[in-house]
């Protein structure tokens, strides 16, 4: 009787947005007579944090503060077509809608700017605080409310812009494969060290390290809430879930949460995230889309750590402790295999 | 802890942004602490009806007779539909993209395909009452044997699932009974490898389980118009699926959604809009359809189960040689989405590996489970699972450091993938590595020296000369074991490259924080009307480089890419 | 069905309904009385996104008979905000980002303000042990308890829980 501990790793990539392309998203934004803007889409915020994604990337393409931008989403009278939150798609695909829409607004508020400071649009700049300045001469200055104000009751102009974003649905070969996937990939690495009960087969996630690449991080905390919660849907993919856990027999099936287990509040182990940009060269500022990825490495990480520490390869999710106890005992015992590095530098 | 590493990559980016790349405060967390936040359900309606459906107790079963004058008859109840008053009832969700033929109705008539498949939906003024009358429906089954296996399913005589697809699988492009992976020879790898390995893998199914059950209030609104309230994580994938369903234009819909209670892949399905519209349409008022805990979990579409064969040939230094994947995804009784999920996966594989000869077959096989759906990974999550635990094992095959066997075999900038496109923006060394030293999990300088940017290209940039087969033709299960019929030449390629969005602006927002799609061939010379501080457009944008000439003419067209490309011009399939 | 009066005082106001001897005081909350705070997830008991006060102790509104709460305190997380002011555990669930889709976060504030009240400063394992009834699919839980811990540090349990 004793534990084991264990340490394994995974790499992968994951595709953005929908496989072959053929998935438009559009984006609809208007201002207020004093400047403060609408982006109106039909896409859908699942927790992710959609609504929030676009209003950055909204406020970031117009030159406004984050304050005046909202994001109403999702009313099919006022939101234009969008294919929906799946594959990762929203951040890459909606990013880039609410950029083009952005910034043909902002091409009409320049213009209504320009006509008020009798200059040139082209020689305009935004300073994010709500500001527009003629390049070199900060002084001559107007506000986005003022333009608005004019371009609205003065100049009878309309500060909206419309934005879609497509790739092209691609053909596949038959007989090859071939085919124009994706033109995102993000990436991870992430190594589990886990502890294995001898005795009882139970594992525990002691700590994981990663490393992300996810393109241009648009907001931070928001990645940070989906790779922290995704490897923690890991963890129970990994170890707990299943509603058929005798696949294929389909009988035994859990029926509610007294019966699907997932790790609570006390199961959850330390982790730490690296992430990396490197921009996406059609990614929204580059950005990617941390979303669904986050789960995949936990899993064979996970298996390899067990392996390593009890010697038993767990070959069919989940891997529950029934699966190990039959590996140790098929293989005479248990068998851990090398020690893989010292203390991790984190924490 | 998140921890960000600006020095990588840092020449690549512009970091002097207002607000992007900030964490600052989300729109929607004021509205999520006040309880503020309206989900679907959140809505009050006078006049409210609740609406519950019977479900198979079996497996597979004939549909004899059903009676449901007593459930007509029960307190409460307002009105009890059948498949008859469904009025398009014969459906496959990724027919709005004319991918796939309609498979799946939404009340079943003549067959139940799986246990739990709705039958009767009964309306009523509680959920109390429907919930009774239930009770009182009377179905006459005659049993039939069921198929669970995926392996089973696919063999000769084994019970048909879905009439609409009598040898139990997906049919691609109205030729095979799988979609097929040909890059290089992987026979004539293996036979040279220094060791070849083959595992099975298996992913059991794994429920979404969102604290928000999925569900839908609809009802009749001014302008002879219905409200939906919908959880769909796909708001105009949901309408249109609905107005296909209840036969209604789709501007007689008023979605409303958006804001959802966790959905991870399994609110795409649009399974309780429908009935909820319908039973508005035919009561005149408002009809709430919501999934108990035991439905969710249990009827509410899983992510699918898939079996994993992977099959390796990898030479003494570690390189690996070549990877042959056969792979089955189990889509229960209808297709759903899983017909694109093994698109995807055939475009993963071989993972992000840089391997010379790879090779996969990818079934879609249909068995008498509860049909599966999207989830969180879709078409990856296993194939990553299979992939990495056997990337474990050659690592331990040849002795050598898995970390170290990574970033050896890791694609690079410019390497040619397996579905023959050129790999660009590639970072798994770099994580790798980053990985490695946080954890402090020892590599050698040679692996902490290595880089995604370097090693890749030249020959690795080559598309091999390819042996072609016409294994698995729809209806002849013996051609699953034929001979090959050709030997695609080196440099072959006979799909086009899609037309890409070409980027107004300077790349990553320099020296303005923009990047615009268009459509049209670049301007080159005149400046976005609106800008005014834009770069020099940059060339139009391509996802790979043009791969080389091919020797001979191609054996098929390349399919034309400019107007409007559906599914049916990709697969060969139409809807019924 | 006969239906049964019911008057209870729900975050500080009298309110009244007509309910089925049988029904619950989630469906009561809020198809009678319009509080869509307690939400449905599972009906079972098993999820604690339905978790209101009754009396300051932290109960499962799905469990509960609504006929029960006769004269009783309840409170939801619709009364958790003095007025435009929030409460330091909202402030907290918002400073840590612990909330992404928010289905749970109503039962999970009222799970954290019982804990507050009853124990101004509790550790982890407290912190743990009072939201192990909530299920929450996207966090991963480690914001929720950091906010939790978080409120408690800046005195969230000294004022009226």
């Amino acid at each position: 009787m004793a534990r084991h501990e264990g340490r394994g790793m995974a790499s992968v990539n994951y595709p953005i947005g929908m496989n072959l392309g053929g998935d438009p998203s559009q984006a609809l934004i208007h201002s207020n007579p004093d400047g403060k803007f609408t982006v109106a889409l039909s896409a859908i915020d699942l927790g992710q944090g959609m609504k929030q994604v676009s209003r950055q990337i909204a406020a970031e393409t117009l030159g406004v503060p984050i304050e005046d931008v909202y994001v109403d989403t999702a009313d099919s009278d006022t939101g234009p077509h969008d294919m929906g939150s799946f594959a990762s798609r929203g951040t890459h695909r909606m990013g880039n809608a609410v950029i083009a829409a952005a910034r043909e607004a902002r091409g009409v508020l320049l213009d209504a700017a320009a006509e008020e400071l009798e200059v040139n649009a082209s020689d305009l700049v935004t300073d994010g605080r709500g500001n527009i300045h003629v390049r070199g001469a900060p002084s001559k200055t107007i506000t986005v409310k003022a333009t608005a104000q004019a371009a609205q009751f003065k100049q009878g102009k309309t500060i909206a812009g419309r934005g879609i974003f497509l790739i092209p649905l691609s053909a596949v070969d038959a007989e090859t494969g071939e085919m124009n996937p994706n033109t995102a990939f993000a990436h991870a690495c992430l190594v589990a060290d886990v502890s294995v009960d001898d005795e009882t087969g139970e594992v525990t996630v002691l700590r994981m390290t990663s490393a992300y690449e996810l393109g241009r991080v648009i907001n931070p905390r928001m990645v940070e809430q989906q790779l922290v919660g995704g490897a923690w849907m890991g963890i129970s993919h990994a170890l707990y879930e299943t509603p058929e856990p005798y696949y294929p027999n389909p009988e035994h099936g859990p029926r509610d949460f007294n019966e699907y287990l997932m790790p609570g509040p006390g199961d959850i182990a330390p982790y730490h995230v690296t992430v990396l940009e490197r921009p996406a060269p059609d990614g929204p500022f580059g950005g990617k889309g941390p979303g669904e990825m986050c789960a995949n490495p936990v899993l064979p990480a996970i298996a390899n750590a067990v392996y390593n520490a009890v010697g038993v390869r767990v070959d069919e999710l989940p891997i529950t402790p029934e699966k190990i106890l039959r590996g140790i005992r098929a293989n005479g015992g248990v068998k851990p295999g090398p020690r893989r590095g010292g203390a991790v530098n984190w924490r | 802890m998140l921890e960000m590493r600006k020095d990588l990559f840092a020449d690549e980016r512009d970091d002097n942004l207002n607000v992007v790349g900030k964490g600052v405060q989300r729109q929607d967390a004021p509205g999520h602490v006040t309880a503020r936040t309206r989900f679907f359900d959140d809505h009050a309606f006078d006049g409210l009806l609740h609406l519950k459906v019977v479900r198979s107790p079996h497996h597979h079963a004939r549909i004899r007779a059903i009676d449901v004058s007593a459930a007509e008859r029960a307190p409460g109840v307002k009105r009890v539909l059948r498949g008859a008053d469904v009025p398009v009832n014969k459906n496959t969700l990724l027919s709005l993209i004319n991918f796939g033929k309609d498979d799946e109705p939404t009340l079943a008539v003549d067959k139940a395909r799986y246990k739990g498949e709705p039958i009767v939906a009964i309306i009523a003024d509680s959920e109390a009452e429907a919930l009774a009358a239930r009770k009182l429906v009377r179905i006459d089954y005659e049993p039939l044997n069921p198929v669970f296996d995926v392996e089973e399913a696919l063999k000769p005589g084994a019970p048909v699932v879905n009439e609409t697809y009598p040898g139990n699988y997906f049919e691609y492009h109205q030729r095979f009974d799988h979609q097929k992976l040909r890059f290089g020879d992987v026979e004539r790898a293996f036979a040279q490898a220094d060791h070849v390995v083959e595992h099975r893998y298996q992913m059991s199914p794994i429920e979404h389980a969102p604290t928000e059950t999925n569900g839908t209030i609809a009802a009749p609104e001014h302008n002879d118009r219905y409200v939906v309230h919908s959880c769909a994580q796909g708001l105009f994938f949901s309408l249109g699926t609905t107005a296909k369903i209840v036969d209604l234009e789709s501007n007689r819909l008023h979605f409303i959604g958006g804001t959802v209670g966790g959905g991870f892949g399994g609110k795409v399905d649009s399974l309780s809009e429908p009935l909820a519209v319908l039973g508005a349409m035919l009561t005149g008022r408002p009809v709430r359809y919501v999934l108990d805990r035991e439905e969710e979990m249990l009827y509410g579409s899983p992510r699918g189960a898939e079996r994993i064969y992977v099959k390796d040939g990898v030479m003494r230094d570690g390189r690996i040689v070549a990877r042959y994947i056969r792979s089955y995804f189990d889509a229960g009784a209808y297709t759903r989405l899983s017909s694109y999920a093994a698109i995807k996966c055939t475009a993963h594989v071989p993972g992000p590996y840089s391997i010379p000869n790879v090779a996969s077959d990818i079934y879609v096989a249909y068995t008498n489970r509860c049909p599966s759906t999207a989830m969180r990974g879709f078409g990856v999550t296993a194939v990553d699972f299979a992939l990495e635990v056997q990337m474990d094992r050659l690592a331990e095959a040849v002795n050598m450091d898995p970390m170290e066997f990574r970033i050896l075999n890791a694609y690079r900038d410019g390497d040619m993938k397996a579905h023959r496109r050129v790999a660009k923006n590639t970072a798994l060394v770099e994580c790798v590595q980053v990985a490695a030293e946080k954890a402090n999990w020892p590599i050698s300088e040679q692996a902490r020296r290595a880089s995604s940017l370097t090693e890749g290209g030249g020959e690795r940039a080559q598309i091999p000369a390819t042996p072609l087969d016409q294994r698995g033709q729809i209806g002849r299960p013996e051609s699953r074991n034929g001979p090959a019929t050709q030997t695609l030449p080196a440099g072959t390629t006979r799909i086009a490259l899609s037309k890409q969005p070409v980027f107004e602006g300077a790349r990553d927002s320099r020296p303005t924080p923009v990047q615009v799609p268009r459509y049209e061939p670049s301007p080159r010379q005149e400046a976005p009307r609106y800008d005014p501080a834009v770069a020099p457009p940059l060339p139009a944008y391509q996802p790979a480089a043009s791969p080389p000439p091919a020797a001979p003419p191609p054996t098929a067209p390349a399919q034309p890419q400019h107007g409007a490309v559906r599914f049916s011009s990709v697969f060969g399939t139409r809807r019924r | 069905m006969a239906k049964l009066p019911v008057q209870f005082r729900l975050n500080g106001s009298d309110r009244a309904g007509f309910v089925d001897p049988a029904g619950n005081l989630l469906d009561l909350l809020r198809r009678g009385l319009g509080d869509f705070a307690p939400k449905y997830g599972c009906g079972q008991g098993t999820c604690g996104v339905c978790t209101v006060l009754i009396d300051g102790e932290p109960q499962l509104s799905c469990l509960t008979l609504a006929i029960s709460c006769e004269g009783r305190q309840i409170e939801t997380a619709s009364g958790m905000a003095d007025g435009p002011n929030l409460h330091p555990l909202q402030q907290a669930f918002m400073d840590n980002f612990a909330a992404q889709c928010g289905f749970c976060t109503p039962g999970m504030l009222t799970a954290a303000r019982a804990l507050l009240a009853k124990n101004p400063n509790p550790t982890r394992d407290e912190v743990v042990e009072a939201i192990s009834g909530n299920i929450c699919r996207c966090t991963g839980y480690e914001p929720i308890i950091a906010a939790i811990l978080a409120a408690a540090a800046g005195g969230a349990g000294m004022r009226r829980a």
